[in-house]
């Protein structure tokens, strides 16, 4: 069955992106990452108009880190003074990023710096984690009492000044740290054209020290805040927002992250971050791949309309 | 009044020109409405020769269907420090969305080059501009750009050629289908006819195909496009509204 999408101009299967929004929220929910760096990609592929399924997709996190967001809350793992300290600074720095790659832009082979970025963000990060969550579960499996939480091991960061207590996080550490962490995010995610969750929960995790489930479910908070305006830009400016595909992705994503979200509370913190890390890092080497590789077609066209 | 005009114009120059044919051009489906449920349309073409001169006549029809114009980006990609990567770019500038070619018979029986090339009769004579620099020009056919240009395109199903796509129904009288593929825009298309004897073009004549978006469809694109703040805002609190309720169905407690 395909239905005929008004804005992006093409007919699509309906249950083919319907399963793709129940998949890709099945995974936001259980990470708590936006989904974003999954679901574009698999769009385009379907033969979306990339301006249409970024800004489509921004409607479809919205919807998800919401109802994920709302789940968390009612579970009280949700750290609302810190999610505002992020804001704030994310905000700045989604500023900054439009800006830069505007400027990179002018430059030329933006495309190319945004691939080599993703390779090296997503298998660094990837890289740390999973050498992390191995290194811990052997330890557990060992006998070793486990413990991510060491006093005296905190950075120097953390001891800034203008201290503050996160009650939710269990942290009492410098607001400098969460804000340039909050900027460092918004920076990257307007760059590489992705919500953050996936660069913002595992820094909550290994240099906060946050919980594993409140940072998720604080960089839901982000999540939902950043999206939700990023719809609204792109359909004020761009005009690129399609509210059928989004509407699809939603109700498939909405059911997915409800799922994910529950499985994700039961699996150990550990595990998950073990699955995160490869999730991110199978990425990571996806993309690295599709630069090394022989391209099967040497040319590609692109409409510079839509 | 007109007709009757056109009438005498045509008597007037018999005397003078061997050849006074005239074409007169049906498409089935003026106007294509895209709903929700659009997956392509087929048109067919009905066209008469009129105004014959009498005696034995071979005429040859070439007909070309042409998309709004948009401007498409051709990428070459080549390896840089063992990375691929696109290295260099060729613009076309307002191209045919979609360009549909059919002859009654391989077009180079038709006419010679030049004539073709003239008339831009088939994938490979019809003019792309391509801005190179600040200079616009067509290139040579073999082009490496072009070539990947048009088989990209018709490996997409936007471009086509068929080299026996017209059929004489009489001596006089022939039919063509043409295809609105799904994914080509919205827009005017327009559909060219050329007629062909003896190698050389006698007569031509167009009509126009409105393809547009209609139903709901249209409405949310024009709100869109008029009210951007407003759509967006909306589309926003719905996808909020989406995950409350969805959040609210799947809760267990």
């Amino acid at each position: 069955m395909t239905i005929y999408l008004p804005i992006a101009e093409i007919p699509v299967a309906i249950f083919t992106i319907f399963a793709m929004g129940l998949a890709v929220g099945f995974i936001s929910g259980m990470f708590g990452v936006g989904g974003g760096f999954l679901m574009t990609p698999l769009l385009i592929f379907t033969g979306v108009p990339a301006a249409v399924a970024v800004a489509s997709v921004s409607a479809h996190m919205a919807a998800s880190s919401f109802s994920g967001a709302l789940s968390y809350l009612r579970k009280g793992l949700i750290d609302l003074p810190l999610a505002g300290f992020l804001l704030a600074g994310g905000l700045l720095g989604t500023g900054l990023g439009v800006a830069a790659f505007a400027l990179m832009r002018a430059l030329g082979q933006v495309d190319l710096l945004i691939s080599v970025s993703y390779v090296l963000l997503l298998t660094g990060v990837g890289t740390l984690m999973l050498v992390e969550s191995v290194r811990f579960i052997l330890r557990a499996w060992g006998g070793a009492k486990p413990s991510i939480r060491r006093p005296g091991t905190h950075g120097w960061f953390l001891r800034l000044p203008l201290k503050m207590r996160f009650r939710r996080s269990r942290i009492y550490v410098s607001v400098i740290p969460v804000v340039v962490l909050g900027l460092g995010v918004g920076f990257l995610g307007a760059l590489l054209g992705v919500g953050g969750g996936f660069l913002l929960v595992p820094a909550l995790i290994y240099l906060l020290r946050v919980p594993t489930q409140t940072s998720i479910g604080t960089a839901l908070v982000l999540t939902l805040v950043t999206m939700v305006s990023a719809t609204i830009m792109h359909a004020a400016f761009n005009g690129t927002v399609d509210a059928i595909l989004a509407l699809i992705l939603m109700i498939g994503g909405t059911m997915g992250a409800q799922f994910g979200a529950r499985t994700g509370q039961r699996l150990k913190a550990e595990y998950l971050r073990l699955l995160l890390a490869l999730l991110v890092l199978a990425v990571g080497l996806r993309v690295g791949y599709d630069l090394v590789r022989p391209p099967t077609d040497q040319f590609a066209v692109t409409n510079t309309e839509r | 009044m007109a007709r009757r005009l056109l009438l005498a114009l045509g008597l007037f120059l018999l005397p003078f020109g061997a050849h006074a044919e005239r074409l007169v051009l049906s498409v089935s489906q003026p106007e294509v409405l895209i709903t929700s449920s659009f997956t392509g349309a087929d048109l067919v073409l009905f066209g008469v020769v009129e105004d014959r001169p009498d005696g034995e006549h071979r005429y040859d029809i070439a007909v070309t269907v042409r998309g709004p114009q948009e401007t498409f980006v051709t990428w070459r990609k080549s390896r840089v420090l063992g990375l691929y990567i696109n290295t260099d770019s060729r613009t076309f500038v307002d191209s045919p969305a979609v360009l549909a070619i059919a002859t009654n018979r391989p077009a180079a029986l038709i006419a010679d080059p030049a004539v073709l090339r003239r008339e831009q009769i088939g994938l490979s004579r019809n003019i792309f501009l391509q801005r190179i620099g600040t200079d616009f020009a067509d290139v040579v056919p073999d082009d490496p750009f072009r070539l990947a240009f048009l088989r990209i395109k018709t490996a997409e199903g936007l471009y086509s050629e068929h080299e026996s796509g017209v059929s004489f129904l009489s001596g006089a009288a022939f039919r063509t289908s043409f295809h609105i593929p799904a994914r080509a825009p919205v827009g005017t298309y327009e559909v060219a006819v050329k007629l062909f004897e003896g190698g050389r073009m006698i007569a031509d004549a167009s009509t126009v195909v409105a393809v547009r978006k209609d139903g709901y469809g249209q409405e949310m694109a024009a709100f869109a496009e008029n009210h951007g703040w407003l759509y967006g805002f909306g589309v926003a609190f719905g996808a909020l509204c989406v995950g409350l309720g969805a959040n609210f169905l799947f809760r267990r407690d």
